[in-house]
């Protein structure tokens, strides 16, 4: 009989859940959560924020899902620490939770740089939760000035979710494109042709130096006025619990391809931990969903005696603002060779190297992009197909007989 | 569990699986007004050169990457192993035609994905490809 305590509950804790349930249907689990609901879509946030998403109806998974998996959820509770020897969670209210196995999915924060002043700002949010976005919510107007610092994935789909409902939207940073993370200068200003069309103002090299109430310092020297601030610089992941106790920690809780930590009997998936991106060939810190959905399934299973291993694990990103979509996927290694196309409104740029696609971005032709996010994950080697074909167009008519025959020939 | 096969052997590229496809999922009674002048938005699509043809509609995989990175909570996948899609929940982030290996989502006409599902809870009650397909290319059956 285990005893399985998971920190956290976002998509990488249920997942651990559904995982840890495949083989063992008896052991009791208990879920610390620090947000008081049951989990829900984290992206949907901002569909919410514009109206497209009903808060209500946002859970990952059915009303009864604890109930049915047997599993005690303390919400609103948070993990302080952890004993490794005595196998022990230690809660905010200073209880003590006795685990056989752990998972970590402790998620990320957000990071908010030292800027001067920000103490005298009346109204600013960060927008990762639930509670951010109903807070958020309740204080915009129609006639809100908004300020985003922060043109990353999380400050523009703010931006997106606002579009309709302040009266001015202006987003600074310190890159001198949006999603500077995923995009190129080219792929950025395609999306920000989009932003800008539907209202949305930037200030790209730019950021708050300081704040005196209401108005915004520029390390330009310019002055922003505004009524509302989001801060969405960046996130990290919440790595304190297991760096505390010594375990091996770099940007996230590294883990190895069974979800392991460097501490015996704790595992971490989701945006907490670093594991392997074989796009890269190193390790990273890969927070976004698909990734915490697949390290927590497999943490669940190793952590109830299976053999589950996750080692094909790449960047993904799908963002859409007003109708125009951006896939990317994979990396773009140093000396690797680009493919790319474009056409008004929309572009492709492939990467290669030593005979595998590494990596992609699309914007504004996202067809069948799935197709090319197989080649990188199941490592394909491109001279056993139509490269020629394929760098067109996302088809499996490039793949020869065979590969298609596996592909579509039987269940999969 | 039963799925739709395509023998690429068979199939002659006459895309009439694409247009009974978009007529049974669009709840009419009759197909020419159902799809006459109309862009069609069918759940399987003819791939293929000069070579060869073939259809592709969703694989219904037992381990399906789309449900697990749908950032929505709308696609899932039933004890019966059919996937299917809540149309209210998904909201068109497009992550599943990043992750789906075949290339087989595809956004209807408003936005929100659609995907094959087997024709199970609509007028045809069996998947209409099969039942229209004029050279037997595409069969439903156990593999």
């Amino acid at each position: 009989m285990e005893n399985y305590v998971i920190i956290g509950n976002g998509t990488a804790a249920v997942s651990c859940i559904e995982g840890i349930r495949s083989l063992d249907t008896e052991s009791p689990v208990t879920v610390i959560s620090a947000e008081k609901y049951p989990a829900y879509c984290r992206p949907l946030i901002s569909c919410a924020l514009e109206g497209k998403a009903d808060p209500g109806n946002m859970n990952q998974r059915p009303a009864d899902f604890y109930e049915k998996n047997g599993c005690r959820v303390l919400f609103g509770t948070k993990a302080v620490g952890i004993d490794p020897d005595k196998k022990s969670v230690t809660l905010n209210e200073g209880a003590c939770l006795p685990y056989t196995k752990l998972c970590v999915a402790a998620g990320s924060s957000p990071f908010v740089p030292p800027m001067a002043g920000l103490d005298t700002v009346a109204r600013k949010f960060s927008f990762m939760t639930m509670d951010d976005m109903l807070a958020l919510d309740a204080a915009v107007t129609e006639n809100s000035r908004v300020l985003i610092v922060g043109a990353g994935l999380i400050g523009l789909k703010c931006a997106e979710g606002l579009a309709e409902r302040a009266g001015s939207l202006t987003v600074c940073d310190l890159a001198p494109r949006i999603l500077s993370s995923i995009l190129d200068e080219e792929g950025a200003a395609l999306m920000r042709a989009r932003l800008e069309e539907h209202g949305i103002s930037f200030l790209p090299g730019d950021t708050a130096d300081r704040f005196e109430g209401n108005r915004a310092v520029m390390k330009s020297g310019k002055t922003m006025d505004f009524d509302i601030l989001v801060l969405a610089v960046g996130v990290r992941a919440n790595t304190a619990l297991v760096k505390d106790i010594g375990g091996d920690v770099n940007r996230g809780i590294i883990v190895d391809r069974h979800m392991r930590t460097s501490v015996p009997d704790i595992y971490a998936a989701g945006d907490c931990a670093e594991g392997y991106d074989s796009s890269l060939g190193a390790n990273r810190v890969l927070a976004i969903l698909p990734n915490a959905r697949l390290q927590g399934e497999c943490a669940g299973i190793n952590m109830a005696g299976g053999d589950r291993t996750f080692d094909n694990a790449v960047p993904l990103n799908a963002i859409g603002f007003f109708g125009l979509h951006c896939l990317t996927a994979g990396s773009a290694p140093e000396g690797c060779a680009v493919f790319e196309e474009r056409g008004p409104g929309w572009m492709k740029k492939l990467w290669t190297k030593d005979g595998f696609l590494t990596g992609f971005a699309l914007v504004g032709c996202e067809e069948r992009a799935g197709i090319y996010t197989s080649l990188i994950r199941e490592r394909i080697p491109l001279d056993t197909l139509d490269f020629g074909l394929l760098r067109h167009a996302a088809t499996t008519a490039a793949f020869s007989r065979e590969q298609r025959r596996r592909k579509f020939g039987g269940a999969v | 569990m039963k799925r739709v096969y395509v023998n690429e052997e068979w199939c002659l590229g006459c895309h009439l699986c694409e247009y009974n496809c978009a007529f049974a999922n669009s709840g009419g009674s009759d197909m020419a007004s159902a799809l006459r002048g109309k862009p069609i938005f069918p759940r399987i699509h003819i791939e293929g050169d000069e070579r060869v043809t073939y259809a592709v509609s969703c694989r219904h995989c037992d381990d399906p990457l789309c449900v697990k990175a749908c950032i929505a909570g709308a696609l899932s996948q039933g004890e019966d192993g059919v996937i299917r899609i809540e149309k209210t929940r998904c909201v068109g982030c497009f992550t599943c035609v990043l992750v789906c290996p075949y290339g087989a989502l595809a956004p209807a006409e408003d936005g929100v994905m659609q995907k094959c599902e087997l024709c199970l809870s609509n007028a045809s009650g069996e998947p209409a490809c099969v039942k229209g397909c004029p050279n037997r290319a595409i069969v439903y059956e156990e593999r």
